[in-house]
């Protein structure tokens, strides 16, 4: 009764949790009873002490309501100290920030399992790594085709220098061919020793008798 | 008796470039012509024209149109070994504008078409990630939730079009270049450049490669398809035959546009590949087995892509029903797994009559969740390969070994159709005597591929998606259409058909079936002029033309209507290809008319 109307008149320092255990554990579910009960208020203190030294929370601070079958109920932290009066709700909100993380890994649960509905959690950063993985890749791949483009071309100069040298060398070698390896019906000039063949002196070159052009 | 007749090497042609074996020849069509489309538009169009029932105008088209015309062009570029520009001047020289209308438009898609392949890279050095970073959406300043336009729509999309385009919300507003974008277009270039360095005797080794790999990855894919949860529901959705669409005209078109431009015809790839073949190479059973494998191909892809979709939509349709199980769970105070997919609708009527009003109040919010919903999405194109493919993958287990599969797919489905685009260009400029002569190829080749680099930058800007949209659906189309009609007239009339059946009938041995004269004569023309007839009229009915603009603001597609140069742009890149053929004609007509009257006053 006395709990019921501490929620009713300050309702702003009282926070709704609401776990989803089957979601996170699955087959490994525990079923939410007094004993687990006891361990939220328990944690709730802990985070109460941890937050600031001054208080003295004790587990019967800590007052839950309307447990549903969800599982989700209210919660308020009252101060003894004061008699009657709840805890301000930034304060809660602080303490229970601050130790999220302890609070989530006593029932196994996560930020997205047991929510605390008013206190939005900080979503974790993505791990971010100093250089970004795709220019790494990027550039080993860059490498690659720039050192294949490189071989190539260079190895196609190369080819058409050689060819190059080798034809003028085969005409070059042709030029002078044509002075040595002249056949004449079948039998190279070299053989045939022109000075030792008889000269017809009919048919010598005599310019004056042909008119000139 | 006479000297010895000496022979100069110099003086004697080079010869030309070949093949190293038929299978080369056949692997580079069939890597040229099984690219991106057989993904990404044919199991869209299955899914919008009726399912398996689809598959019939499909396969009429392909032997009406299909075959007959891959089968023309291989063979004028057996026959002619040249190049577009050549083949067309030796068939009559009036129609030299032909292969030059070719180039143009081979230009124009290499232009915007490697850039997939830099998106495609840029993913895929992305995959390297765990998790995959489309997967969850980033942060926002304050770390208490996720980016605000990531929410209202998907991680997948917000990847694509925030941090892989960064596009604009219009067309108007250019934005800058992005330099991660810049890149990967740069490296996509050099990968095509040192694949077509040497000619055909780099290219005949890459195309091993291209062809092969992505039917190994498909398979790798169809496998891992198959035994996804709920893929047997995209594949029931699909192959359910729909017979009533068959009635639509709007099928068949469909059916004949998507094999027209699915075997590339038109764009003088094919003349080029052809022309560096042995003159006896039986190119009529290679063009039978090219356009078979091309369409198998696409009905493959489209099994592994409906399994996707049924993966995909179930995973979408199982999370929005355990979201509203969530929520009523929530709102109600109701045990754990007291609500379940089954028992989902008699509870929900339960709560509504015993909590009406918290019901009521919460109605807005319960989602209506239809499986069929999910599977009708049909999206195809940029869209179904880089956001539901992607948004399957990273809930698949390993999803990064996936993931870098499916982008090597992508890699080497594009660089296969690149090398078909370059060889249409180059092989008409190394045959041209002034320019062969005086640079060697791979000066040429890589001033091509830089001038295409540097243009391509365009489409890198934020506002390059709404240009690559624009030429992909105008830069090809109307001209293509046109330049395969007068390819296929100028072949039957005004070269003759009986000439080329001779010619043919030397260069093969065989004589040629009347299915293929009367294809290339009558069915082939008619059915081009009534797609250039429909595609006139539809774009004449539309009235404006509009695009898809991404709203940051509100997470989706909008409509907006094309600003007045975009039009101009548009208009210019229809005209200038087709404006080729015309004044070809023209030009020719005049030089000889020219060298007529000089012959004339000579004498």
């Amino acid at each position: 009764m006395f709990a019921f109307l501490l929620f009713v008149s300050d309702a702003q320092n009282a926070f709704k949790v609401r776990l989803s255990i089957k979601t996170a554990l699955g087959d490994n579910a525990y079923a939410w009873d007094a004993n687990e009960e006891y361990l939220f208020k328990a944690m709730v203190a802990f985070t109460m002490r941890r937050y600031s030294t001054k208080t003295t929370t004790q587990i019967s601070n800590v007052l839950l309501c309307n447990v549903t079958d969800r599982v989700s109920f209210w919660f308020v932290v009252t101060d003894s100290s004061k008699n009657t009066t709840t805890v301000p709700g930034s304060e809660v909100e602080a303490a229970i920030r601050m130790n999220r993380n302890r609070i989530n890994n006593a029932f196994l649960l996560s930020d997205k399992t047991l929510q605390f509905l008013k206190i939005s959690s900080t979503l974790a950063p993505p791990v971010e790594p100093s250089t970004p993985v795709w220019l790494i890749v990027f550039g080993v791949v860059l490498c690659l085709i720039v050192a294949a483009i490189v071989f190539l071309v260079v190895a196609g100069i190369q080819q058409r220098k050689k060819k190059n040298k080798e034809s003028t060398e085969r005409e070059n070698l042709e030029e002078k061919g044509e002075v040595t390896i002249t056949i004449e019906n079948g039998i190279p000039c070299e053989t045939l020793d022109l000075k030792a063949g008889h000269i017809n002196g009919v048919f010598s070159a005599d310019d004056e008798r042909f008119t000139s052009l | 008796g006479l000297a010895g007749v000496s022979t100069r090497v110099g003086v004697m042609d080079k010869s030309r470039p070949l093949w190293d074996n038929p299978v080369q020849f056949v692997f580079a069509c069939i890597s040229y012509a099984v690219g991106l489309g057989n993904v990404w538009r044919f199991p869209y169009l299955c899914q919008m024209y009726g399912g398996g029932g689809f598959l019939i105008p499909y396969f009429i088209m392909l032997i009406v149109e299909g075959m007959p015309l891959l089968y023309m062009e291989l063979a004028v570029g057996q026959r002619m070994r040249q190049g577009s520009i050549g083949a067309w001047k030796i068939i009559s020289p009036y129609l030299c504008g032909v292969g030059v209308a070719s180039v143009v438009v081979s230009f124009f898609l290499s232009m915007y078409y490697n850039v997939i392949n830099a998106w495609a890279f840029w993913y895929l050095f992305h995959s390297f990630q765990d998790p995959l970073p489309w997967a969850t959406c980033p942060l926002n300043s304050n770390r208490t939730g996720y980016e605000e336009e990531c929410e209202k729509t998907s991680s997948t999309q917000y990847f694509w079009y925030r941090q892989t385009l960064n596009i604009s919300p219009s067309l108007e507003v250019s934005g800058a270049v992005q330099w991660e974008q810049a890149l990967c277009l740069t490296l996509a270039w050099l990968v095509v450049y040192l694949c077509i360095l040497r000619g055909t005797e780099s290219t005949g080794k890459v195309v091993y490669v291209t062809a092969s790999l992505p039917y190994c990855v498909l398979i790798i894919y169809l496998i891992r398809g198959l035994t996804l949860h709920g893929a047997v529901n995209g594949l029931i959705y699909m192959f359910t035959p729909k017979l009533e669409q068959l009635s639509n005209p709007k099928t068949w078109i469909s059916a004949a546009t998507q094999i027209f431009f699915s075997l590339g015809l038109g764009f003088g790839s094919l003349i080029a590949f052809a022309s560096y073949n042995e003159p006896s190479n039986n190119c009529e059973r290679h063009a039978i087995i090219v356009s078979l494998i091309n369409s198998a191909t696409s009905i493959f892809a489209s099994i592994v892509t409906f399994s996707i979709y049924g993966f995909k939509a179930t995973f979408n349709y199982e999370s929005c029903i355990n979201k509203v199980i969530l929520l009523l769970l929530n709102a109600f105070d109701l045990e754990e797994g007291s609500l379940t997919a089954d028992n989902l609708n008699e509870m929900k009527d339960y709560l509504m009559a015993t909590h009406p009003q918290e019901y009521a109040q919460l109605l807005p919010q319960l989602k209506n969740c239809s499986l069929e919903a999910e599977l009708d999405t049909a999206v195809q194109g940029t869209g179904l390969a880089f956001i539901v493919y992607s948004e399957a993958i990273k809930n698949m287990e390993v999803s990064q070994l996936y993931s870098v599969l499916y982008f090597v797919m992508l890699l080497m489905l594009g660089i296969g159709s690149m090398l078909g685009n370059t060889a249409a260009i180059l092989t008409p400029l190394t045959d041209s005597k002034v320019i062969a002569t005086r640079f060697p190829k791979e000066v040429i080749s890589g001033v091509v591929c830089f001038i295409n680099c540097i243009i391509g930058l365009i489409f890198t800007m934020e506002a390059g998606n709404y240009w690559f949209d624009i030429f992909n659906d105008y830069a090809a189309t109307l001209s293509l259409l046109l330049i395969v009609l007068v390819e296929t007239i100028a072949v039957c009339y005004i070269y003759g058909l009986r000439r080329f059946e001779k010619d043919l009938h030397t260069m093969i041995g065989r004589k040629l079936n009347w299915y293929w004269k009367v294809m290339w004569a009558f069915a082939s023309p008619l059915l081009i002029i009534s797609l250039f007839i429909f595609y006139l009229t539809d774009y004449i009915l539309t009235g404006t033309l509009q695009y898809q603009a991404w709203d940051g603001t509100q997470g989706q597609l909008v409509t907006k209507d094309y600003p007045g140069y975009a039009l101009a742009v548009i208009g210019l890149l229809v005209a200038s290809s087709t404006m080729c053929i015309p004044l070809g004609a023209l030009v020719t007509f005049v030089r000889k008319r020219l060298k007529r009257e000089r012959v004339s006053t000579v004498a």
